[in-house]
């Protein structure tokens, strides 16, 4: 895509300074087999576990025993009609919605709580904000810092949650910016940017943790029709990345695309899940075909 | 089936219009001719030389001319009146003990506003804290402060020696003291009045810092947590200066009000200015000239106020508004530079 392609010019300035990157890792800057950029990729996908999830809001039962899991590095779109619950699950990946019931792991390590016997103790929020540091988020409404430009935005995190020093986090967001596509929008304030390259500097900033696991609810559905595929085009970038994703989406040429594994949710349960091609090709269950064919229609 | 006439009909309708559109044209052409062609008649140069013309506005000349009139009369009414005595103004208006008085009045305004607006940011956090220990504690505190007059508070703490003789810090029980003073040799009226005044506007101040942090979209401390952002950095660096957006408004509104507000210590016989003009109006009888000194000195604070207010809420716009607002200077400096260039064109 045209998005991507005038990044490619421009290599990423600064060492990469990666913990985990080997030296071969900084000696190109694409990896030979996926075609990825060096600086697109996140950390080592992780995987994710959702067990037996239950959530209520009140007398309103969002999630009504979840299980789900997402391999390492693979691509999961998770359809499905409002108010089915998809969002609250990808909300409890990184603990922003606490569990009624059941629990979420990635790598294996508890989300939120510590296991003792038992129990499920909360953990200090200290320790949750470094769990979540590996778990990056793009919203559907951006949430972009409104008072920062671009480049302070996906600098912010690195700096006040993991002690980056500023110019290091301010190399390395300008590196991400560049990446997305949007190396000289840095200083430019979200407001003057448009919805789509909102989203991508949202995207970067979810990158500038170097994430195992990056969750997008609903990335595109604020979106103009037209901008929609300048997001898609670096989604799609980040699916051969090798990082976990969790994708809520209504695109379903595109989760058809992009997905290893679609699932499909309605009244808080999955009712459907398996590959595009079972989920959305082949679709099983009533409740997923009337779905599709509505999607299909509009 | 239905659909396709229709469709027709649309395109038919849609070619019709192009091609009658262009027969207009062709018919309109001998009419339109001589204003087409006085266009050309100015040429490159000619149409380089026009200029645009504000339209004209009547009524708003009327509006404009009634309004200076009615200026013009008040200040003929204020300062053609002897009685006034801006002669006795003038004379005053630089006198030491009210420079002396003036330097108090700010002291006073800088500290209690210091105190109010920081315990107040402590107290809207508080009230905020998930805590509901945190919170009752603040909601008391700004209830008991905003339920009681301002002048009772003051003479409180000012005769808090007349309540509690003896102010002593020490381990109950035992003989070991920290601190022991007389009260009323702590409760000095400057102490007495920032306290009075600070606490009082804290209750306030804690409210309309509430009001500005619940004003910032909740996405963004979502956004801010899920990034893994901490509870500190969260509040000071990402919701604060969203906030300030919606409290400096108001706090301005607050300090302003605390400039002319710290009139009210005159009861506790503290020195500043408004209790030095009542002091000298006092012996020289000048009573409204003395009162008209206070109030351009009260003037010259606001103002200059009111320009750091402008400064200070434009450096907070950024990010919330596509472009700001010029300074005055470089509004001043984009019509100097209109001028100038228009002045060279005529020139060229």
């Amino acid at each position: 895509m045209s998005v991507l392609d005038t990044s490619t010019g421009s290599k990423p300035t600064g060492s990469d300074g990666r913990p985990d990157g080997g030296p071969d890792a900084r000696a190109e800057d694409r990896d030979p087999r996926t075609g990825t950029r060096a600086a697109l990729q996140g950390g080592k996908g992780a995987r994710v576990e959702v067990r037996g999830a239950h959530k209520s809001y009140w007398d309103l039962e969002v999630l009504r025993g979840v299980d789900l899991t997402v391999e390492p590095g693979t691509v999961t779109a998770v359809l499905g009609p409002s108010g089915s619950g998809k969002s609250t699950l990808l909300r409890t990946i990184n603990h922003l919605e606490a569990l009624d019931r059941g629990a979420v792991a990635i790598d294996g390590e508890i989300i939120g709580y510590d296991l003792r016997g038992d129990l499920l103790v909360e953990l200090p929020e200290k320790k949750v904000l470094a769990q979540r540091t590996r778990v990056g988020m793009v919203f559907q409404q951006f949430h972009l810092f409104g008072h920062m430009t671009a480049l302070q935005n996906v600098a912010e995190a690195p700096r006040r949650a993991l002690g980056v020093p500023k110019r290091e986090a301010l190399a390395r967001a300008q590196e991400l910016l560049e990446v997305v596509g949007l190396g000289a929008k840095a200083d430019a304030y979200p407001r003057r940017l448009s919805g789509g390259q909102q989203q991508r500097v949202a995207i970067a900033r979810a990158l500038a943790l170097r994430p195992q696991v990056l969750l997008f609810d609903e990335p595109t559905s604020a979106l103009d029709p037209e901008l929609v595929e300048e997001v898609l085009s670096v989604i799609r970038e980040l699916s051969r990345a090798g990082t976990t994703l969790l994708i809520v989406t209504h695109e379903v040429h595109f989760a058809r695309d992009v997905a290893d594994q679609v699932v499909f949710m309605d009244g808080g349960r999955i009712v459907e899940q398996g590959t595009p091609a079972q989920v959305i090709d082949a679709p099983r269950h009533e409740r997923t075909r009337g779905f599709l064919q509505r999607i299909h229609a509009g | 089936m239905e659909g396709a006439p229709v469709t027709l009909t649309a395109r038919q309708a849609a070619s019709r219009t192009l091609r009658s559109s262009g027969a207009d044209a062709d018919a309109s052409a001998p009419d339109r001719a001589p204003a087409a062609s006085s266009l050309d008649a100015l040429g490159d140069e000619g149409i380089a030389r026009l200029r645009i013309a504000p339209a004209h506005r009547p009524v708003r000349r009327i509006v404009v001319a009634v309004l200076g009139a009615l200026v013009l009369l008040a200040l003929v009414l204020i300062v053609l009146n002897p009685r006034w005595e801006w002669n006795v103004v003038a004379s005053w208006f630089l006198a030491r003990s009210i420079i002396r008085g003036l330097l108090e009045t700010l002291k006073l305004t800088v500290l209690a506003g210091v105190l109010g607006f920081g315990l107040g940011l402590v107290l809207a956090l508080m009230r905020l804290s998930g805590s509901r220990l945190a919170a009752g504690l603040s909601w008391t505190f700004s209830w008991i402060f905003r339920s009681t007059p301002l002048l009772v508070q003051m003479l409180i703490w000012f005769n808090l020696g007349y309540l509690y003789d003896r102010i002593v810090i020490g381990i109950p029980m035992t003989d070991l003291t920290l601190f022991d003073e007389r009260t009323s040799t702590l409760m000095t009226p400057l102490i007495a009045a920032v306290l009075g005044l600070g606490l009082h506007q804290a209750a306030y101040a804690s409210e309309l810092i509430r009001g500005g942090i619940l004003s910032v979209d909740a996405g963004q401390v979502e956004a801010a947590s899920a990034l893994g952002i901490p509870a500190r950095h969260r509040h000071l660096r990402i919701v604060l200066p969203q906030a300030m957006r919606a409290i400096l408004p108001t706090a301005f509104n607050e300090v302003i009000g605390l400039v002319k507000g710290t009139a009210i210590v005159y009861v506790i016989a503290h020195a500043e200015l408004f209790f030095t003009v009542q002091l000298i109006y006092g012996r020289t009888q000048q009573v409204l000239p003395m009162l008209m000194v206070a109030t351009l000195w009260y003037i010259v604070i606001t103002s200059l106020l009111s320009i750091a207010q402008y400064y200070i809420e434009r450096h907070f716009a950024k990010g919330a508004v596509r472009t700001l607002p010029p300074t005055p200077l470089q509004r001043l400096r984009a019509n100097l530079g209109a001028k100038g260039r228009d002045r060279t064109e005529v020139h060229a």
